[in-house]
This record gives C-alpha cells, structure tokens and sequence, in this order.
C-alpha cells in the first residue's frame, strides 16, 4: 500500500475512473514529447507575462511560476459536496464578522475566548458598528483544501483579506487547452473562463445604496513592484475596469473619487489587493503612501464598497481557525461538511504539553504567519530546529498552533525524471454577493515540486495545475 | 476617459522612447564626426557639443572632468544617474509600460522590452567604434520600432492622443536642440559654400534630425545653411520639423476635447503657437537671431508641456 493517497491511483494500483483518460495519455507519451509541451507551455506563459516576484530574492523581479502539464482532477461528487462546504463555511464565517464587529453573541455565550477575538493583531476597532452592505465582510475569498484519503477533504487555511492566485486558475486551463485540445475533447469538463464576469456581478451587487445602477467598480493595487501586480492587471483587463493605485483615489466629503483626464470620476466599490495597514494612513498605518486618506471615513459613511471590507484577518487567524466547527454550529445550527486538520491549541495548557512530547512528528505555525515563513515541520526539522521551536513554544504558547503533519494527497507531475507524484493542495475561489455564494468548479492546483516537500507555496519551490472538475 | 497617472504613464513612455532615439542619433553623429581627418574636423570637439545638444551639460560637469569620447558616451548613453542616457530612458520607457501594460499592445511592450534587454548586452569599457556603431543602430531601430508599433496596433482612444503628444513635443524639443547646437555655423552669409568643414558640419546636424535625404529632394540644391534652419524649423515637407511637431501636438489636443467634449489652456496655449509658427519666416528667425529663436521654441515647447500635464495629467 501506498504512503499516501495518490490522486490518479488511490492507494493501490488501480486507476480512479476520473483518471482513467489521463492515465493512457501519459503511458502512450515519451518524456521528450512531454518535455517539448511543457516548453511550449512555459513560452505561452512568458508572452502573456505571467510573473511572480519573490520579496527578498535580488533578480528574481520577474521569475516564471513552474507550470505543471498533468491536471489534476476532481470528480462531480467530491466537488458537489466540497462546494456545499465552503458555502457554509464561507457564511458561517460572515456571520461571526458581522457578530464580533456588532453585538458579539458569541462571545457573550463563551463559544470562543474574547481575547482571541478582540486582542487579535487583526481586529479592526474601527469596523465596530460599521455598516458593511448586505453584512457580506469577503466578497472574495480563497480557502485551502487538502485532501489525505478518497474521502477526507480538510481545510487547511481561509484566506479571507486578499487571496491571489485566481489568474493562474484561468491561464492555467487556457494554456492547457491550447496544448491538449485532444484531452478536452474526451472528458466533459466544467469551465471556469466565467469567473471575471461572475466577479464583476459580485461586486456590483454590493454597491453602495446611493450607487447608480451600473456602479463604477476599480481594483486598487499596491503598485507594479507587488508579488501579485500581474494578477491585478489581469483582473482590472477581464473585468473591464480601471486599475487604481491609491495616489489614483481621493476623498471629498467622505465620497471616494479617482483622477482622471476628464476630472474627478466618484467611484462606487473598490476591490483592494492593498492590505489593511495600507489601506488608509489616516485610520491605519500613517506611514502608508499606498492608500487613501479617507477612505475608512467614507466607507463608514456608506458612500464606498471596500471589498473584502477592513477587519476580515481575524477570522482567517490560525488560532481562530481552530474554533471554526463551532463557529459554524453557532451560528448555523449544522455540522460542518468541510472539516478542519485536526489541531491543537497551544494556548490551552494540556494541548501544549501534548505537543511539546510530540513535536518531531508534527507541524508547528504561528497563528498569524503566511506564505510557509516561519513553521517548523517536525518530521522534517533538525535537532536543533524543533528544541528552537520548542523554546519559542515555551515562551509564547498563544502564538502557535500544532497539526499533525498531513499525508497530502500526491497528484503525476512531470519532473526531471519522468512522471512522479508529487504532493498537492487545493485553492478554491469562492464569491459572495447579495445574491448568494458562487464558487467556480475548479480552483488553483498547487504543487510541490521538490520530491517528498509538503510546502506547495511558489515563493518556496511549488508549481501549479491546471484544475478539472468533471461534469 | 483615463486615468490620470495612466495618461501620464503612456505620455512620459512616448517621450522617453523618443528620447532614447535622439540620443543614439545625437551619438552617432558625434562618432561620425570625430572619424574624420582633423583637417575636417577643425578643432570642434564634436563629443562635447553632441553632450551640450541634450541639454545635459550642468550634470556632466558634475560628473566628469572632461568631454572625450569615453565620458560622453558613457554619459550619453550608460549612465544611469543621468536621466536623460539612453539607459535610463530606456529603462524608464520600460517601468512605464509595464504599469499600463492594459493600455498599450503587446506589439509595444515586446519592442521597447526586447531595446532594454539587448541595451543591456553592451558596455562601455569595451566598445569598439564598431561596436557603438552597432549599438546605436539597434537603439535606433528598436526605437522605430516601437514608434512603428504604436502606429499600426494602438487603438485610436485617448490614450493613443497622450502617446502622440509625447511623441511630437519630445520630438519638437529635439530638432530645436539639435539645431541650436550649430546655429552659429548657420548664419546667413554671402560666402560660397565653404570648405569641407562647414560640409560637415551641416550634413551631421541633417543627419542627426535624419533629414539629409529630406533637404535634397525640398531644395534640390547644394547645402546652404539658412535652407538647413528652414528646413528644420518651418518647413511642412519635413515631418519633425519644429512646425510640425507643433501643428501635430495641436491636433492631437484638439482630437482630445472633441472627445471629452471641452477646450482647455493646453489647446489654446496650442494654437497660439503653432499660429506663431505659421506667421514667422525664415528671414525674420535670421533677423531676431536663429539662437534666440531656438531657445523661445525649446521653452514654449516645455511650458506647452506643463500646461497638458496640469490640465490631464494630474
């Protein structure tokens, strides 16, 4: 038996049926062929200047992600019952933003610790009693799934302020399909190219009362040297609107405008990919030369749509992670369809000791770090690494969380040596407007390319797949 | 309608392509010169007027102690503390489409991407004249180019209207610069055609506005060189010629407020000018001195400049 779940072979070896055509496609095809494709995929993506900056790596201004050819694939049941997920968590977690910003019931009825809520590093006091439209806190949000056996979908991480990586979803299966039109021919699989237009109709219908009916949406960008400043100007083009840089933006009587060549034009709702501290140097950070003086006020005035709106970081706080299954029985009265990774708490004293005897065999975070930086994996660690960890544990318990390490799922990945499996996770993108939740059939493939690596993030080595969700 | 900064962007992408171009003609003009026998070349230090003709002479003074051929080029084309080298407008040219890579086509981005990437095979320290040679063709043709991919791929929207005000006022101000570097060798005189200095001399400021084909077929006569100041200043025929860049930049203002529906300062500060172009001759430049002349088109170029960009650009 297998170590791990395989995608394309479970944990025999038998082929899945969803991957039976892949399977004879990738027996009948040499390397060399596959070699020549995946340059040709690379060329594709370097003429549509898909690029990634890697903060703090000198030249690497504008490295190419590694593209992987071999797509990974989800059946329509383990989609159906995956999305079903994700739009209860994705409400759930809604309803706790609108609680802990309004009345804080569940607070007041002990279901999660109120320090952890209101001395969160992301806890916005200036969204206290804020009208938000339609209560919808995260128009857009991308929630990290990973799967260990045929059944078990985990959660591993929501990403509710502003997650990227949706351009790649869409350029991945456009570069696919202009290299294996063949294979789409023989599965019948689920667009996702709707996703700019359904993105647009999300935020539209989040507008301000006072907006008119096509309200003037732009997307705010911290500028070209950001690792995600291709994405923006992707988006801003399939979307048809305006790419703002705050400078572009400025508020009059608490209504937000932007200078153009034939005066100030108001602006309605803004999809910001500027973090909170940026956002508004007179409410946040007031160093911040990314952002709009004012913009806070005019939000609060309801003349704007921030999306997602400030404050959303304290829900998708790893220590808040953990109280998520009851956040969603709180406030939806259901058990949760998508679970949570088993985790510990190590602010809790009897979670800590637990893990402080177990730490070589598991993964260590701190609640608030992204991107992999800063997370010990035990299996993986040195001596001297886990006893530094196990210092830091001692010293600052409320900061970490513990999990076991997860047997990802590997997916076949074209490497150096041929096909091999690789681990994988998933990013699906969920919408949420006033009309409902909408989220695409698919998502962003990440890999790690590095054999037997778990850390699928691009600023540390990972690759992506295309995403097929079978009808 | 556009975005402020995005109009600005795709304005200051033009001039800086243009720049770059300028330059690299400026270059090649001076190399050219400076490879003749001394006794044509007199004692003119060609390398030195070609740094003065882009306006750059106080920062060069800063920099480097003397004008030879080393520094200049250096200056003129490598240094990227000069904002005006060839690197530099390079470089800026690219940082600004890259920002609105929405609002100019891949034909562009490719060709002013592909002038950075091959600027930065060469350096200095081991420059042939070959080599420069060379590299300022290639400098000259990415620039065409570009110039070329603009033309044909560009959507005729505002911001095309921004990119080609760019264009004509950094080209405007160019051919008065390159003028005003010689004006002294062009005053009228009753003399015969001189010797082969004075040949030279007009020929290399022709060719640095790349119109000695231009002069033969407007004049059909010898080098003179009141009909060189004509020819770059006044004359219709020659598409940079200081009236068409500015009968250019005035129809590309007023294609603006026919779109956005409003006359600004910049149309009206437009028209005056380029009227005042269109009432002066050639005799009348000579009268009041073609110096002088030069100097009030390269400010009211600059002043024309800060009016667009007050009116649009902020």
């Amino acid at each position: 038996m297998a170590e791990f779940f395989d995608e394309m072979n479970g944990t025999g070896e038998t082929t899945r049926p969803a991957y039976e055509i892949i399977k004879s496609w990738l027996d009948g095809v040499t390397p060399e062929q596959l070699k020549a494709r995946s340059r040709e995929a690379e060329m594709l993506f370097r003429r549509i200047g898909i690029t990634f900056a890697v903060y703090g790596q000198k030249d690497a201004e504008e490295r190419l992600i590694p593209f992987d050819l071999v797509p990974r694939v989800l059946t329509s049941g383990e989609w159906s019952a995956m999305s079903r997920g994700l739009e209860q968590r994705v409400k759930a977690l809604n309803l706790f933003l609108a609680d802990i910003y309004g009345a804080g019931e569940i607070i007041k009825a002990g279901v999660i610790p109120q320090e952890l809520v209101y001395q969160n590093t992301y806890y916005r006091p200036e969204m206290v009693g804020v009208k938000v439209p339609h209560d919808i806190y995260t128009p857009v949000c991308g929630i990290d799934i990973v799967r260990v056996d045929a059944d078990t979908f985990y959660v591993l991480e929501d990403n509710l302020r502003t997650p990227s990586g949706v351009s790649y979803m869409l350029e991945n299966r456009e570069v696919t399909m202009r290299i294996f039109p063949d294979l789409f021919s023989e599965h019948v699989i689920q667009p996702v190219d709707q996703y700019p237009n359904e993105l647009l109709e999300t935020l539209q219908s989040i507008a301000p009362r006072t907006a008119p009916s096509e309200p003037t949406v732009v997307i705010l960008t911290p500028g070209q040297f950001n690792s995600a400043f291709y994405e923006h100007t992707f988006l801003a083009d399939r979307l048809g609107v305006e790419l703002v840089e705050g400078r572009d933006l400025f508020v009059r009587d608490d209504v937000v405008y932007m200078r153009t060549t034939e005066g100030p034009q108001r602006v309605d709702v803004i999809y910001r990919r500027l973090d909170d501290d940026f956002l508004d140097p007179l409410a946040f950070r007031p160093d911040s030369v990314l952002g709009v003086p004012g913009l806070l006020s005019a939000f609060r005035a309801g003349n704007v749509t921030v999306a997602n709106a400030m404050g959303t970081g304290v829900a998708d706080d790893k220590a808040v992670y953990t109280y998520i299954p009851e956040i969603i029985k709180f406030y939806l009265g259901e058990d949760p369809i998508l679970n949570n990774v088993p985790t510990y708490r190590c602010r809790e004293p009897d979670a800590l000791k637990l893990v402080l005897d177990k730490l070589p065999e598991l993964v260590v975070k701190t609640v608030s770090g992204s991107g992999g930086y800063g997370m010990l994996v035990g299996p993986a660690a040195t001596k001297d690494q886990i006893e530094e960890f196990r210092a830091k544990l001692k010293a600052d318990p409320d900061e970490f969380i513990a999990q076991p390490t997860l047997a990802l799922s590997t997916c076949p990945t074209f490497v150096e040596t041929g096909i091999a499996p690789r681990h994988v996770d998933l990013r699906p993108f969920v919408l949420y407007g006033s009309k409902g939740i909408k989220t695409v059939a698919g998502g962003l493939t990440r890999v790690a390319l590095k054999e037997g690596s778990l850390v699928v993030n691009s600023s540390q080595g990972g690759g992506t797949k295309d995403t097929w969700v079978l009808a | 309608m556009l975005l402020s900064r995005v109009a600005n962007d795709v304005y200051w992408l033009a001039r800086y392509a243009e720049r770059a171009e300028n330059t690299a003609r400026i270059l090649d003009v001076a190399s050219r010169l400076s490879a003749l026998p001394s006794t044509y070349g007199g004692t003119t230090n060609e390398w030195e007027s070609a740094m003065i003709a882009t306006g750059g002479e106080y920062l060069f003074r800063e920099r480097y102690e003397e004008a030879n051929r080393r520094n200049v080029i250096q200056f003129m084309a490598f240094d990227p503390d000069n904002p005006s080298s060839i690197y530099s407008c390079l470089a800026t040219a690219r940082r600004s489409a890259r920002a609105v890579r929405t609002a100019i086509t891949r034909e562009m981005w490719e060709a002013i991407n592909d002038a950075w990437l091959d600027l930065r095979r060469y350096n200095n320290e081991s420059l042939s004249p070959r080599q420069l040679s060379e590299f300022l063709e290639g400098v000259k043709a990415a620039c065409l180019k570009f110039d070329g991919s603009a033309f044909r791929t560009m959507l005729r929207t505002d911001a095309h209207a921004f990119f080609r005000l760019g264009t004509y006022i950094e080209r405007g101000d160019a051919t008065a610069r390159i003028l005003d570097v010689k004006y002294h060798v062009l005053l009228p005189h009753t003399d015969p055609v001189g010797g082969g200095l004075d040949y030279f001399q007009w020929s290399s400021i022709l060719r640095g506005a790349s119109a000695l084909g231009a002069y033969q077929w407007v004049f059909r006569d010898s080098l003179r060189p009141w009909r060189v100041a004509e020819l770059l200043t006044l004359r219709k025929e020659l598409p940079r010629s200081i009236l068409n860049c500015a009968k250019f930049t005035l129809d590309f203002l007023d294609d603006l407020a026919n779109d956005y529906g409003r006359q600004g300062p910049a149309q009206r500060a437009a028209r005056a000018y380029h009227a005042r172009l269109v009432n002066s001759s050639v005799d009348a430049i000579f009268r009041d001195g073609l110096h002088e002349f030069l100097q009030a088109a390269i400010s009211e170029n600059n002043r024309l400049s800060a009016t667009i960009e007050s009116q649009y650009l902020r």
